[in-house]
């Protein structure tokens, strides 16, 4: 046979000439970006990490001044990208459970408001949806000086949501500690109540257990540690507000439209998770006389979850990559500040733009594989 | 023993015939059903009698300018006015002929379609039709006007970005998915890392890398339109999804196909083409039609690095001196032409979704 009739040998040549190939257009566009960068005297390296920024951003959860470096510009973009990202996740999480359940009402106007509700807003661009909010209902609010006041505690103006802030004093470190206890000691009951149904049969509703606790411990904690919260609260003097804590109309602007828009997927995630269940798993379980709410809680909900969350997860990894559109309003996340900001000032394009671009593939590549971890363990076990 | 106690029985069901019983079953089964409808009932009160009176009642249709809105509703004088910058941009008046010369054909072209059934002739037309509409809206050639792409903007430039993204991407997301689905160990990983490294990072981000450094890969002198890099990093973008859903396809495909077109003796190009795509398309279309649907809202992104979409026209028609304050009709607006154009592409993959479902079975 001809060597080249040979499968095996053919596939070798073909992947040399590929890797040739790619080599080849490697080294062209390299050898061009380098002639390039030096004509145009561009600097190289990263060294201009540590260089001063000479500039002050709005929103920072971490004290900056002008005189900081481009190092820690890119620790402020980063972590208001994660402030952004976790506060959209929560929301659009519970947004898109409500709104998947009311999909699934009995209730024939609930069920057409909430279908309504995604077919509208999955289909504009989140980009359009976030100028909406920052540019027509934001913006249309009154001014400081005529805030909507509620209850004296929280105003809202053209200038953001001014809200209470508590000063961090032992009680609420206890109280905010408390409810992680109650978080762990829910996730032991659990596990104890998933037991004991196993082995006996008996249904012990951790729910109602988990909500008791999450309303006794936090308040027990408050009066052991003294009741002492202190909160700094906003008020009125000349024309601004002094004192709370003030949420931009950037971020609100994001948040709003990453959670709405977000929320329409994870909806339909948790609708077509519900509804993939087999009907003959739902008879089955009647015709064992479990209740609904045990149907519900020991049929549908194991199997629908096993569909509903790969999806889901997949949502929260574009709310991260979306709430880089903050860079077209302004908020002071990664892409702003660092590939924005930053590259004007320093001019190093290819280097910064490949950190940026480095955060959220780690970001990707955590998701993912937090998400095969969980196919993992959640694929149907053969027995 | 147990003794036997029989239950009681259950009553008659009520009667589910008719309007009465229907909102009975409907709407107020529970007393927790009844508050919800009672409260959807309040939220559609809430918004929607507002909304019309803001968008219809009070709003303003007739006049020219802007003092020809009095009534304190929509002023919907500015986007009659303005109609030409959102659809076209900046594309010089008297040459706008060409693009609803353009768009006429691909109607045209949609009707014949439909009664041409060799697929061959429609792809040929379908290649003449695109060479044709790049002559009319670019020109430069038979005496048309060379129209430079920084005056191409409003819809018109949302589809072109969305027309060349979908149609260029997709030779190269299959192409790809092939090699992420091929033996040659190389081949694949090369495919993975490109799918699964555009498939992490942000578009806006790719946008940023075609504009700011493509320039610099390619020797001085050699200048990219800044429509063309866009255009681009959105293929590029694309491409990565789109070889992701056909990658589905092929998976969906069983063994027996490959091996069936290998013991005919067909070659690798043959047995992917002729019998492995086809059926792999077919599974994977209406996925295909969701990616589009992304696609075409993704097209906003491209406002940020400068050009002049749909969404982008909002703010200059209404940074005009004479309509200051008028986005919000603005918004609304484009609003409503993207949530069209998607809601009818989504209805759309869903009824094919459909399609291929009975055809399946």
């Amino acid at each position: 046979m001809h060597i080249l009739r040979n499968q095996k040998i053919r596939g070798i040549i073909f992947q040399l000439l590929t890797i040739l190939g790619l080599l080849a257009f490697l080294w062209y566009i390299g050898s061009n970006t380098v002639a390039n960068i030096e004509q145009r005297g561009i600097q190289t390296g990263f060294d201009f990490l540590n260089g001063t920024a000479g500039f002050s951003i709005d929103e920072t959860p971490i004290s900056f001044s002008e005189t900081n470096t481009h190092a820690r510009v890119f620790l402020v973009g980063l972590l208001n990208t994660l402030i952004i990202s976790v506060i959209g996740i929560v929301f659009a999480t519970i947004l898109g459970l409500i709104i998947g359940i009311l999909r699934l009402s009995k209730n024939w106007l609930v069920r057409k408001l909430a279908a309504a509700y995604i077919d509208i807003f999955r289909n504009i661009p989140v980009l359009l949806q976030i100028f909406f909010w920052y540019n027509v209902v934001l913006k249309s609010l009154p001014g400081p000086r005529e805030s909507i006041n509620l209850f004296d505690t929280i105003f809202i103006n053209n200038r953001g949501f001014i809200i209470p802030q508590p000063h961090v004093n032992t009680t609420f470190i206890m109280v905010t500690c408390s409810f992680f206890v109650v978080f762990i000691i829910v996730f032991f009951i659990n596990k104890w109540a998933n037991k004991r149904q196993e082995e006996t049969g008996q249904d012990f509703s951790v729910l109602i257990a988990g909500l008791i606790l999450l309303f006794v411990v936090p308040s027990l904690t408050y009066f052991i540690s003294g009741a002492n919260f202190d909160f700094d609260y906003p008020a009125l003097k000349g024309f601004n507000f002094q004192g709370g804590k003030s949420i931009s109309p950037e971020f609100l602007a994001l948040t709003f439209a990453l959670v709405i828009y977000t929320a329409t997927f994870i909806a339909e995630a948790v609708r077509s998770g519900i509804e993939a269940v087999n009907k003959g798993q739902k008879e089955a379980a009647s015709a064992l006389s479990l209740s609904e709410y045990q149907s519900l809680k020991l049929v549908i909900l194991p199997q629908a979850i096993r569909i509903a969350i790969p999806p889901t997860i997949n949502q929260y990894l574009n709310l991260i990559k979306n709430s880089s559109l903050a860079t077209a309003i302004g908020y002071p996340e990664l892409v702003t500040v660092f590939a924005g900001t930053s590259l004007n000032q320093v001019g190093q394009a290819i280097e910064i733009i490949a950190i940026t671009m480095l955060v959220y593939l780690t970001i990707s590549l955590v998701v993912s594989a937090i998400l095969n971890w969980f196919n993992h363990k959640m694929r149907i076990k053969d027995r | 023993m147990a003794i036997f106690e029989q239950k009681k029985t259950r009553t008659a069901p009520s009667n589910t015939q008719g309007i009465i019983p229907w909102i009975r079953e409907n709407l107020f089964s529970s007393p927790l059903n009844s508050i919800m409808t009672f409260l959807g009932i309040v939220f559609l009160y809430w918004i929607i009698p507002p909304f019309v009176q803001w968008a219809y009642i009070d709003a303003n249709f007739s006049g020219t300018t802007r003092e020809a809105c009095t009534s304190g509703g929509a002023c919907w004088v500015f986007v009659k006015m303005k109609m030409d910058m959102f659809m076209y941009g900046f594309y010089p008046q008297n040459e706008i002929w060409r693009l609803k010369t353009a768009l006429g054909l691909f109607i045209v072209l949609l009707v014949a379609f439909k009664f041409i059934r060799n697929y061959k002739i429609s792809f040929l037309l379908l290649n003449i039709y695109f060479l044709v509409a790049f002559i009319l809206v670019n020109g430069g050639f038979f005496g048309l006007e060379h129209i430079p792409t920084d005056k191409w903007g409003g819809l018109m430039l949302t589809v072109v970005v969305a027309a060349v993204g979908i149609i260029c991407s997709f030779p190269i997301g299959i192409i790809v998915a092939f090699g992420r689905a091929s033996d040659l160990p190389i081949i694949r990983s090369i495919c993975i890392t490109y799918v699964e490294f555009i498939r992490g990072v942000p578009l806006i981000t790719i946008l940023f890398m075609s504009s700011i450094i493509l320039p610099l890969f390619f020797p001085e002198g050699m200048t990219f339109d800044k429509l063309l890099r866009a255009l681009i990093g959105i293929t590029l973008f694309q491409a990565a999804y789109v070889a992701e859903i056909i990658r589905g396809g092929l998976q969906s495909i069983s063994k027996g196909q490959y091996e069936a077109a290998d013991a005919v003796g067909l070659s690798y190009w043959q047995k992917m083409l002729l019998v492995i795509l086809p059926q792999a398309l077919k599974v994977a279309i209406p996925n295909l039609v969701g990616a589009f649907i992304s696609l075409f809202q993704d097209t906003t992104l491209v406002l940020i690095i400068g050009l002049f979409d749909l969404l982008a026209m909002v703010r200059i028609t209404a940074a005009d001196s004479t309509w200051l304050g008028m986005e919000t009709e603005g918004y609304v607006f484009v609003t409503f032409i993207f949530w069209a154009f998607c809601f009818t592409m989504s209805r759309y993959s869903q009824k094919l979704e459909r399609q291929f479902d009975t055809n399946l079975r």
